[in-house]
């Protein structure tokens, strides 16, 4: 939902995030849903300026979210509260899915098909009765039978087996309902330590502001994503959302609240190794289908749905990368692209730099050592590389561990022992380079090139188009057939002024999508082709560049105060600019706005076409009443009815329950985080099972109940700061409203300690150490879990060593574990000790 | 300068006149007339001399609040919130309010330092001395490390040995040549950025 929107809620749950101090100009928008008499909550283990500024603040243990939202599932379904016109007829509410399906609620914590060998999922038995539904491309899996691309095509024979009464056994509501009928206001207590009445409380606000009148919305960030079951937090609220009728309607809707100005453009146009460019799949090499490009296509072609048309954007992506190079004759230069072989992210990537498979590496605008989990073992990596580029505005942490780090400091090694050749090169800033940022509400906004950066800074586009120069210079003359990428890869960019800075417009206009060889702008991804007749960089921003000298990134044409309030004229949002996503969910299965207060898409019968002042996401002239043909075997959009709105999905409908694509199960359940002073009190499986926890003698796990580390530690944000901290502790400003690092301690931990505010204090867990200064808070209440006194303790952890404002790296204290789906840590719930004084250091060799 | 020839008592009178605290502590609008003065009605908006002015948007979090970029004579003087926008309407939170001190900030590096392996300082070195260096490496790494097949003969053209990370600071444009040439083009897999941080 854009951001703007959330003015139009009648109800605003922020949940694993502190909105008002982290996203504070996006919280104006809570604060004027409030002023018109919206309820404003905030769930989260931290009283903090959110919790201030809300009605209700729910306090919750760190990592206990599953439990929390279970919790309002149950209510929703125990108190019969959920919006059925809409859950029924645009979700698989009442879908029946595969009859030898168990909730893990009812086997222990464990979903039926886990298998014990493979110590992972099979996931048969989590799909519709009698068919396979694939997920969206990126997150197809690996392990399916060689006929998985035969048994999706049933998808083109019938809609999915329902019973719209919700009475079958095996309907998702029934399953719903068992899943989490043990999900009670007591049990919430327990797990999650937050007192059933203000649990209560939060459930009743949120579902007495949904429905055909009123709309609620759900803001959340890293809070929830920094955990080993952060997708399912998300897709717990995604299901409470999807009951209530909270998606694709004015106000309502799920906003992540993301931390970087272009972290949602790097992901469409992804910097991220299981992926190209608009969500399409980066080729596995363990996909017996991805060995060849007809194969692939036929593999990872959706029938039904939206996706259907993947075949014109891969080969148009591999038109726009190889030019004329590439055709029918050697599979559009498909084998080109390199195969990945397994987890290639960020926490894997650190464990490979560490054993020395990464022998060299480029930085670009990121501080692992400080940002990284285990700091320690990230320095010690980048000492193993033979070399680092790092390309930043300022001498960080990550560019000068040789000289000043952890393994320097304390004579576990020399610089003389570091054999890592470095370049650390001044990079520039938006204000001197021109290009395009995609904001956390998929707004692509155009910044211009105002001033030159200093000295010898560049842009990263000049770094790596002038790269590619020297290295297709390089590689002229080699005859290899592994080098012909490099040699045929486009890079038809105007070079311009003393510095030849290349065009950031010309690789825009790349990105929407030209004809090929003429060149002409596509005007959205309509026009795309699987015949090599157009070239497209990323199909998800067609229409970004629609016309030679048509920017609309740079558009800035506001909505006036009595338009509509959709600001089409300000900058693109993508896909086609359309600003709330299936918003065809905004009117009723007959096409007519579930109520005047919250319009927003309607049919128009007379007209024959869907009308709104936003963009519509959906077929433009599709009826309501239309129903596919199953006789004929419908592809693409044709197999969706016109009211089914979510198109992305196989069969037009938002997933309750997600039989493919997730690792951990087809709905959330609660576990413990895998560094938890608590036993799970909803079942016997502790942690998730597919959690990846790379536990080995430099990533030390310790086992449940160890007593060494009693407490909570949650990691955390300051206003002032940003991230792994470069562009505000060396900026005067930031640096001196926020000058030293510190840890939040409870008062009653403070005493069993004896320590006063801004004593010493030392953070212990089996990765490290840190000092700092303790702030002694009631903002963090201990909790009373099972009989026992739970304290939270938590730390900031932007400091590093360079800059004005310094202090210890929270991050060496944390771990490298991940989210099975997506490879994200869990810095925002482990376990640490806490004690009075300093750590010994000797002193700084230079 | 003209020289007062009034009496000290006549300044006085001339001065608290002037001087705009006493007319708004009768009441008159510090907004309006009563913040006037001999001195404001001399100052001039430092925006004036700037020859230059263009969009931008905040380097900081992802909310996307856009700023006007004045410059002049090719040196950034003011940045500010754009009004226009209605994500952020002219405000800015303190981040993004230090955009201008970002950008100025005179401990920014501008000359590319080097470390030589098994080094003890940093030495300066010029800009196109290491794009050149960096090239080789680039190259040699890959050509020592590059796998065409698996032993079952799937084609899998990578390298494993190279690794790319950052790009949620960057522009889009960025990000994409830096997914175009570093996988489409020399086959590194190890490509991430801070989505997953």
């Amino acid at each position: 939902m854009a951001q703007w929107d959330l003015a139009n809620a009648d109800a605003v749950l922020v949940m694993g995030s502190n909105m008002a101090e982290n996203h504070p100009i996006a919280f104006r928008f809570v604060m004027q849903a409030k002023e018109k008499g919206a309820v404003v909550m905030h769930a989260d283990p931290r009283f903090t300026r959110t919790s201030a500024l809300s009605d209700i603040h729910a306090p919750i243990r760190a990592g206990s979210d599953i439990a929390f939202l279970g919790g309002i599932i149950r209510y929703i379904l125990e108190n019969d509260l959920v919006f059925k016109e809409y859950a029924v007829r645009y979700a698989n509410l009442a879908t029946i899915i595969d009859e030898n399906f168990i909730e893990a609620a009812r086997n222990e914590g464990l979903f039926s098909g886990w298998n014990e060998e493979k110590h992972s999922y099979d996931f048969d038995t989590w799909q519709y009765q009698g068919m396979v539904i694939p997920s969206a491309l990126a997150e197809h899996y690996l392990d399916t039978a060689e006929s998985y691309s035969e048994m999706t095509k049933r998808l083109h024979e019938g809609p999915p087996p329902d019973d719209p009464t919700l009475q079958h056994p095996n309907c998702v509501y029934q399953i719903l309902k068992r899943q989490y009928a043990d999900y009670t206001p007591e049990m919430v207590e327990r797990v999650t330590g937050c007192p059933k009445e203000t649990f209560l409380k939060v459930a009743e606000a949120l579902a007495r502001n949904s429905g055909p009148d009123r709309t609620a919305a759900i803001c959340y960030a890293v809070g929830w994503t920094h955990h080993t079951t952060g997708v399912q937090m998300i897709r717990a609220a995604a299901i409470v959302q999807t009951l209530l009728g909270n998606i694709g309607r004015p106000g309502g809707g799920i906003l992540a609240l993301r931390g970087h100005t272009s972290i949602q453009g790097s992901t469409d146009i992804p910097t991220l190794y299981n992926m190209l460019p608009g969500y399409l799949p980066q080729p596995n090499a363990f996909k017996p289908q991805a060995r060849h490009f007809d194969q692939f296509l036929d593999d990872e072609t959706i029938p039904t749905g939206w996706w259907h048309n993947f075949p014109k954007y891969i080969t148009s992506l591999l038109r726009a990368w190889y030019g004329d190079s590439v055709g029918p004759e050697n599979e559009w230069g498909y084998q080109w692209l390199p195969k990945i072989v397994g987890d290639h992210s960020q926490l894997a990537m650190t464990l490979a730099i560490d054993d020395g498979l990464i022998k060299g590496m480029f930085l670009l605008g990121q501080n692992p050592v400080i940002g990284g989990s285990n700091s320690k073992l990230v320095e010690r990596g980048l000492g193993r590389l033979d070399w680092l580029v790092v390309r930043d505005t300022d001498e960080i942490e990550s560019a000068n561990f040789w000289r000043k780090g952890h393994l320097v400091q304390s004579a576990e090694r020399r610089p003389e022992d570091i054999g890592t050749e470095i370049f650390l090169m001044p990079g520039e800033l938006a204000g001197e380079k021109a290009g395009t940022f995609t904001n956390t509400h998929r707004l692509i906004q155009w910044h211009d090139r105002v001033v030159e950066g200093p000295g010898d800074s560049r842009s990263e586009l000049w770094f790596v188009y002038h790269l590619a120069k020297r290295l297709k210079a390089l590689y002229a003359n080699s005859e290899l057939e592994r080098d012909r990428p490099i040699r045929n890869l486009t890079l038809d960019y105007r070079a311009e002024g003393p510095r030849e800075e290349p065009r950031a417009d010309d690789v825009l206009r790349e990105i929407n999508g030209y004809t090929w060889p003429e060149k002409k702008q596509v005007a959205s991804f309509k026009e795309l082709k699987a015949d090599g007749s157009t070239a497209c960089g990323c199909w998800l921003y067609s229409g970004v560049y629609p016309e030679d000298d048509d920017n609309r990134a740079r558009s800035r044409i506001p909505d006036g105060p009595d338009g509509p309030g959709t600001h089409l004229g300000w900058a693109f949002a993508w896909p086609a600019n359309r600003r709330t996503l299936y918003n065809r969910a905004s009117a009723d299965p007959d096409g007519k706005p579930w109520s005047e207060r919250k319009r927003l898409v309607w049919w128009d019968e007379a007209e024959g076409k869907w009308q709104s002042p936003d963009e519509i996401d959906f077929e433009p002239e599709k009826p309501p009443h239309y129903r596919p043909d199953w006789d004929k075997k419908p592809e693409g959009m044709d197999a969706l009815g016109g009211d089914e709105p979510f198109i992305m999905m196989p069969d037009g409908r938002s997933q309750i329950f997600s039989p493919s694509g997730l690792k951990d199960g087809p709905l959330p359940t609660h576990y413990e985080p895998v560094q938890s002073p608590v036993r799970n009190p909803l079942h016997a499986q502790q942690d998730s099972p597919v959690a990846k926890k790379w536990a080995r003698e430099d990533n030390p796990l310790h086992a449940l109940g160890d007593p060494r580390f009693p407490h909570v530690l949650t990691t955390y944000r300051l206003t002032e700061h940003h991230s792994g901290g470069t562009p505000t502790r060396g900026v005067p400003h930031t640096a001196e409203l926020q000058p030293e690092g510190f840890a939040e301690i409870p008062p009653e931990l403070a005493r069993q300690i004896g320590v006063r505010n801004l004593d010493w204090i030392v953070l212990s867990t089996p990765r490290g150490e840190v000092e700092t200064r303790a702030l002694v808070t009631e903002r963090l209440k201990p909790f009373e879990i099972d009989g026992r006194h739970i304290f939270q303790v938590g730390m900031p952890w932007h400091f590093g060593w360079e800059g004005y404002a310094t202090g210890d790296i929270a991050n060496v204290l944390t771990a490298v574990v991940g989210d099975a789906n997506s490879s994200m840590h869990e810095n925002k719930a482990l376990t640490c000790d806490v004690r009075a004084g300093r750590i010994r250091r000797s002193r700084h060799r230079r | 300068m003209t020289v007062n020839r009034r009496t000290p008592g006549k300044r006085l009178r001339s001065f608290l006149r002037d001087w705009s605290l006493p007319r708004q502590m009768r009441g008159e609008s510090h907004k309006g007339a009563a913040a006037r003065s001999s001195a404001s009605e001399q100052l001039r908006p430092r925006l004036e001399e700037a020859d230059k002015v263009g969009t931008s948007i905040c380097p900081y979090c992802a909310v996307g609040c856009a700023q006007l970029f004045y410059a002049k004579e090719g040196q950034l003087i003011h940045v500010e919130g754009d009004p226009r926008s209605p994500i952020n309407q002219g405000t800015l939170c303190p981040k993004g309010a230090a955009t201008f001190s970002l950008i100025s900030n005179p401990d920014r590096l501008t000359k590319v330092k080097y470390r030589r392996p098994h080094g003890t300082e940093w030495e300066e070195v010029p800009l196109d001395w290491a794009m050149d260096r960096i090239a080789h490496l680039t190259k040699k790494t890959r050509d020592e490390t590059f796998v065409e097949t698996l032993p079952d003969g799937t084609q899998v053209n990578h390298t494993l040995s190279v690794a790319s990370l950052g790009g949620a600071t960057l522009d889009n444009e960025e990000n994409y040549l830096i997914k175009k040439v570093f996988s489409g083009g020399l086959g590194m897999v190890w490509i991430e950025n801070q989505a997953r941080v």
